[in-house]
Order: structure tokens, then C-alpha cells, then sequence
């Protein structure tokens, strides 16, 4: 008896409490920089594509929401030739951004992404692809990889010997 | 006024009269209980009306609310169907009627030869308060209501035994 | 004070129960929304007071079905049953001064009648509606009822008995010196306890029980049907609270402000507490509300009673 009436005072005192509630068209909420929304596809800092196109993300998708082609350009450097990312199907599980080699792919604090048709939400990669290299700032895939590109040949990347000459006998 | 009494009293009594003939003849038990239900509020008008309020409000309250809605209860819990309609049927099939309606003829020739002989507006307008009422029942009718509260005692105890679920009960019972 | 006529009566009492009962409906969401750290409705109009207004609109668009296995007369009649009972209860409610429809000199016991002839609303719409769910919801609702209104009834004998009458203005007008809220603070709480249980109210809300009866008893109804069963219930909580307000609390008595305004502020603090316990208190199970109806409120209510007769008689 004691703890019922104890239990609606204790109840009652909440009439004084803050109210939780965050009004959200009014009062956005604070969303972390991990926060898995909007999947975009990020550039180097040269501002080349960091897609290699190499379906990893595509093949790990749980619900098959990701398609593309690849492609290569006359330097043979890949990158898709499109990119489609079907959001009505999507379910921001980021498994994708954990797959991908080269964080080209990244989920983005955004979930605003209501559309009265449901066409709209299937996002081509011009609507993927923003201008920078979104959560790694100094980070370029071709500068550290051992891929040869125009402007770059063999073992000039970062951190990379030259590559042996198997024609010369000194070690 | 008195006539508009007069007037709702007949009104009552009509209804009470119509609603009971509906409820014996109505084939769906909770129907013929609605009707029931219909008739013991008309009753209460005809307390009313004739100047009997406090009974008039221990009608709706006892019968109406209490003990109707455990008939409603009950019937509800034996979920009756076409079938058992078809055997009620089949018992109140020719001879069976004969006897009671004999009898109850009987009474009814009683009741309109009564009704016939006395003045109607005799008991009108005699208001009983709750004080009377309670003098009455306690002063030249107080063996009938001790006589009453034995019985229910004993309804009571008998109900209480038959609904016991003790501990030791329930093993014999395994 | 000049006496209203009477039909002026019916109408300011019938607009002002109706629209209140509507009123509750936001109050009820934003109390709740308060004590549990939220908001509640809020966009439609200031304050979301526009929030009943929308709801009504939308439950009166709504389609109107009635199940083909369900009882059809006694579906649609027992939607009617609980509005007219509780509706008919306030026509002996004493407001101020003057303002009553009817000022029965049994106007307690025709609320008791009324008020367990709400139970049938329940009952029949849990029968009608031929659904094994709205069957156990009408069941318990028959069990409850009968149980909790018999010491609702002994609850108030302990008044009946200070006042020395059945007339509900009379007992207002015995309670100018002193509310019975004291001297009855035993019937009180049973009243209060037992209150909450006729209008079915949470913890005793077992006919409906959301969780395990899919609503129960009005599990099949939908449009204006459901809508009355929505009303009927706050009318039920209003009604209740104003017979707490008149019974113990002295009705409109009250120092420096107009009767009717102490009218209004007791019945707004019992509907407040109402939902306050609605807030806090979780649903018993149904084998612990009849015992503690049978083996402790009963025997409360009988106490208090004798002890009642006993002092009244005494003070002779």
C-alpha cells in the first residue's frame, strides 16, 4: 500500500522534470560524425574518384541495394562507369563502408531522405559523389597503392621501394 | 399532474407487460434477458409513479444491475447456439404446454377480476421514504428479513466451501 | 440566485459534461506526455488543444462496420447503454446552487442504479461482438463491476448516514461546516478505489487490458460506435469525480470564489489524479482485484459502516 502511494508521488515529481523530447522539425538533434544515414561517394584530396569499382561493397550488401559497372580510363585506372544505390531498399547497416578498400564509400549523418515517389530514392552517381574526401581528409588510395596510373609509376608511392630490376644480379 | 402520472403509469405497466411476453418468447437467451431487463426498469417506473421511489431505486439497483447481469453472465459463459434452441423446441412441443397454461389462465382470470373490482389509484401517491421503509423492515417485518439474512448466510457459507481452493484441496484432488 | 429553467439545465449540463469529456481526451494525453518527460500532441492549434477536434473528425469519417458474425441489434445498442446511464447520472448531479436537472430526493441511489446499469453496455458489447477476446473482456467486466459496486454503494452509506438523506443537494448543503472527507476519510478512498474500478479505469482496467485482450470488449467496434465507448469512459471518470467533489469534498462549498468555479476546480483535481494514477500504477492481475474487492474493501466498507452507525448513533 505504502509503495503504491510512493510509487504515484514518485511519478508525480515528474511533473517538474526537463521533457526529453527534442521537437525535431523545429529542434534538430544532434547526430554524431558515425552516425549511419545517407551513403555518399567520396574524392581523394586531388580530387580524383576514389572507387575502384570493385564490387566488394556490392557483394557485401545484405539487401543487394548496390549496383555497378566497372570501368577503366585509358590510364587504366578503374573506376565505375555507374553507380546506383537503391535507398528505398537500404538499411544503413554501413556494412559497405567497412567493406570498401579505399573508403570511397562512407554513410553520412543525414536521414532526411522522405520522397513522395519512390523512384526518387534510387540515387544515381551523380548524386552519390560529393566534392571531397568526406571523414579522411589525407587519405589517397592511388598515392599508397602499388597500382601503376598516370603520373605515378611502380614504387613511387608513399612509403614503397622501387621495385626490384630482375635483370641485374646485386641483391 | 396526477393525470401524467396516471398516464406514465399505464405507460410503464404496458411496457412491463410487453417486455416480459418479449422475453419469454424471444429465442436468443441474451435477447430474452435484454427484454427482462427492459421489463424490471418499467417496473421501477410503475414504483415511481406510485409513489414509491426508494424501491423504485432498489429494483434498478438489485435486480436490474446485480442480479440480471449474473443471469447475462451465466449465459454468456454457456454460450447457447441453434442447438440448444432446437431442443428447448422440441421440449415445449405439444402436451408440455398444456398444464402451465391452464394454471397461469387461472391466475390471470384472478389478477383482471382484481384489477376489475378495485379502485386503481388506491396505493397512489403514498410516499414511503427510506426511514419507513427501514421501520417497517425492522419493526413488524423482522423475523421475514432475519429469516432472509440466515438463508443468505447460509448461501454464503455454502458458496465460499464449494469455491475453496486450498492447498490440501487441490492435492486430493490430483 | 435565481433557479435556471430546467431545460436550460439539461442542455448547459449536457454541453458542458460532452465537451469536457472531450477536453479530457487532450488533457489525459498531455498529462500522461508531463509525468513521463515528454510533450504529448502539441501541433494542432495552441497548445494542441485543436488535437480533439482533428481525433473527432476522424473518428466520425471512419468506416462504421459491424462484424458478420457479431449480434447486430444488442452490437449497435450497447454503445448507446453506456452513454445514456452515465449521461442520465449527471441529471442528479447538484453543479451550484440552483443548478440541477433533477433534484431527486433519491439522487444517490439513481446514480448507484445508473451506474450499474452501465455494466450491461459492457457486458452485451462483449457478448455481441461474438469474438473470444471481447467474450473474456465482458466477463471480467461483469465479474469487476459486480463486485466493485457493491461496496462502492456501503462506501457512501457511511455519508448517507451523516446526512441523514438520499438527496445529493442536501448532502452538499449538510457539508457547509464540514466536508465528509474527514470524518468519512475511510469511505473516501474506498469510494475513490472503488470509482476508479467502475470507470474502468487503469489498475483496474482488466475488461479492456491492451496487452492480453487486444482491447477487449470493444475490440470489434470502430467508428462512432468505438467513439462512444471513448467518450462514455471519460464521461465515466467526470462523473465519478464529480460525485467524489459532491460527496466528500463538499460540492461547491468553498471560501472567497463562486460556487460553480469550486465546483469545477475539486472535480479537475480528482480527473488529474485519475490520470496521474493511470501513469503510475501498473494493471492488477484478475484474481488479486476480486480478492482485494471481496477480502479487504468489502470488509473496510462494512467497518466503516457499523462504526458510522455506531458514533451517529451515539452522538443521539
Amino acid at each position: 500500500m505504502l509503495s503504491v502511494i510512493r510509487t504515484i508521488w514518485n511519478v508525480f515529481l515528474h511533473s517538474f522534470r526537463r521533457r526529453v523530447t527534442i521537437q525535431y522539425p523545429d529542434e534538430k538533434p544532434y547526430l554524431t560524425p558515425r552516425t549511419r544515414g545517407r551513403i555518399v561517394l567520396s574524392r581523394d584530396p586531388d580530387g580524383g574518384e576514389r572507387c575502384v569499382a570493385c564490387y566488394l561493397c556490392a557483394v557485401v550488401c545484405p539487401v543487394d541495394c548496390i549496383a555497378l559497372q566497372a570501368t577503366e580510363d585509358e590510364h587504366g585506372r578503374r573506376y565505375p562507369e555507374f553507380f546506383r544505390i537503391n535507398f528505398s531498399r537500404c538499411i544503413f547497416c554501413g556494412l559497405c563502408e567497412d567493406a570498401c578498400p579505399t573508403y570511397a564509400i562512407q554513410l553520412t549523418p543525414d536521414f532526411e531522405m522522405s520522397e513522395y515517389n519512390r523512384q526518387n530514392l534510387v540515387y544515381e552517381k551523380e548524386d552519390l559523389l560529393i566534392n571531397g574526401p568526406g571523414k579522411y581528409p589525407g587519405y589517397n588510395f592511388w598515392r599508397v597503392s602499388g597500382v601503376q596510373i598516370s603520373g605515378k609509376d611502380k614504387g613511387e608511392a608513399e612509403n614503397e621501394a622501387p621495385p626490384t630490376d630482375v635483370y641485374r644480379l646485386t641483391p | 399532474m396526477t393525470n401524467l402520472t396516471e398516464i406514465a403509469f399505464f405507460a410503464a405497466g404496458a411496457v412491463a407487460v410487453i417486455a416480459t411476453v418479449l422475453a419469454i418468447t424471444r429465442p436468443v437467451a441474451v435477447h430474452a434477458l435484454l427484454y427482462l431487463i427492459v421489463s424490471l426498469l418499467a417496473v421501477a417506473v410503475v414504483f415511481y409513479t406510485m409513489g414509491a421511489p426508494l424501491v423504485a431505486a432498489l429494483e434498478v439497483i438489485i435486480y436490474a444491475g446485480a442480479i440480471v447481469v449474473l443471469f447475462v453472465f451465466v449465459v454468456m459463459m454457456l454460450n447457447l447456439g441453434v442447438r440448444t434452441q432446437e431442443t428447448e423446441r422440441k421440449w415445449l412441443a405439444g402436451r408440455a404446454w398444456i398444464g402451465p397454461v391452464i394454471l397461469s389462465a387461472l391466475l390471470l382470470a384472478e389478477v383482471i377480476y382484481l384489477i376489475v373490482r378495485a379502485p386503481v389509484s388506491a396505493a397512489m401517491n403514498s410516499i414511503s421514504t427510506p426511514k419507513q421503509i427501514g421501520l417497517a423492515l425492522f419493526g413488524p417485518y423482522l423475523l421475514g428479513v432475519e429469516l432472509a439474512s440466515m438463508l443468505l448466510l447460509g448461501a454464503l457459507v455454502g458458496a465460499c466451501h464449494l469455491g475453496r481452493t486450498s492447498k490440501s484441496g487441490r492435492e486430493a484432488r490430483q | 440566485m435565481t433557479t435556471p429553467h430546467p431545460i436550460a439545465s439539461i442542455v448547459g449540463v449536457l454541453i458542458v459534461a460532452l465537451s469536457l469529456s472531450a477536453f479530457l481526451i487532450w488533457v489525459e494525453r498531455r498529462l500522461l506526455a508531463l509525468w513521463q518527460d515528454r510533450y504529448g500532441p502539441n501541433r494542432v492549434g495552441p497548445f494542441g488543444l485543436l488535437q480533439v477536434l482533428a481525433d473527432m473528425i476522424k473518428i466520425f469519417t471512419k468506416e462504421d462496420w459491424i462484424p458478420p458474425f457479431a449480434d447486430k441489434p444488442v452490437f449497435v445498442i450497447a454503445p448507446a447503454i453506456i452513454m445514456v446511464t452515465v449521461l442520465m447520472s449527471f441529471a442528479v448531479l447538484p453543479v451550484a446552487p440552483g443548478i440541477v436537472v433533477s433534484d431527486l430526493n433519491i439522487g444517490l441511489l439513481f446514480f448507484l442504479g445508473m451506474s450499474s446499469l452501465g455494466v450491461y453496455s459492457i457486458v452485451l458489447a462483449g457478448w455481441a461482438s461474438g469474438n473470444k477476446y471481447s467474450l473474456l473482456g465482458g466477463l471480467r467486466a461483469a465479474a469487476q463491476m459486480i463486485s466493485y459496486e457493491v461496496f462502492m454503494g456501503l462506501s457512501l452509506m457511511g455519508v448517507v448516514l451523516l446526512a441523514g438523506t438520499f438527496d445529493l443537494t442536501a448532502i452538499v448543503e449538510a457539508q457547509r461546516g464540514l466536508w465528509y472527507v474527514i470524518p468519512q476519510f475511510l469511505g473516501f478512498v474506498l469510494f475513490l478505489i472503488a470509482g476508479v474500478a467502475e470507470a474502468r479505469r487503469l489498475p483496474f482496467d482488466l475488461p479492456e487490458a491492451e496487452a492480453e485482450l487486444v482491447a477487449g470488449f470493444h475490440s470489434e467496434y470502430s467508428g462512432m460506435k468505438f467513439g462512444m465507448f471513448f467518450v462514455g469512459e471519460y464521461l465515466g471518470i467526470t462523473l465519478i469525480s464529480s460525485m467524489i467533489a459532491v460527496l466528500f469534498l463538499g460540492g461547491w462549498n468553498g471560501p472567497w470564489l463562486p460556487p460553480l468555479v469550486w465546483f469545477l476546480i475539486k472535480v479537475f483535481a480528482f480527473l488529474c489524479f485519475f490520470i496521474l494514477l493511470r501513469a503510475s500504477l501498473p494493471r492488477m492481475r484478475f484474481d488479486q482485484l476480486m480478492s482485494l474487492g471481496w477480502k479487504v474493501m468489502f470488509p473496510l466498507a462494512l467497518v466503516n459502516l457499523l462504526v458510522t452507525g455506531a458514533i451517529v448513533l451515539a452522538k443521539r
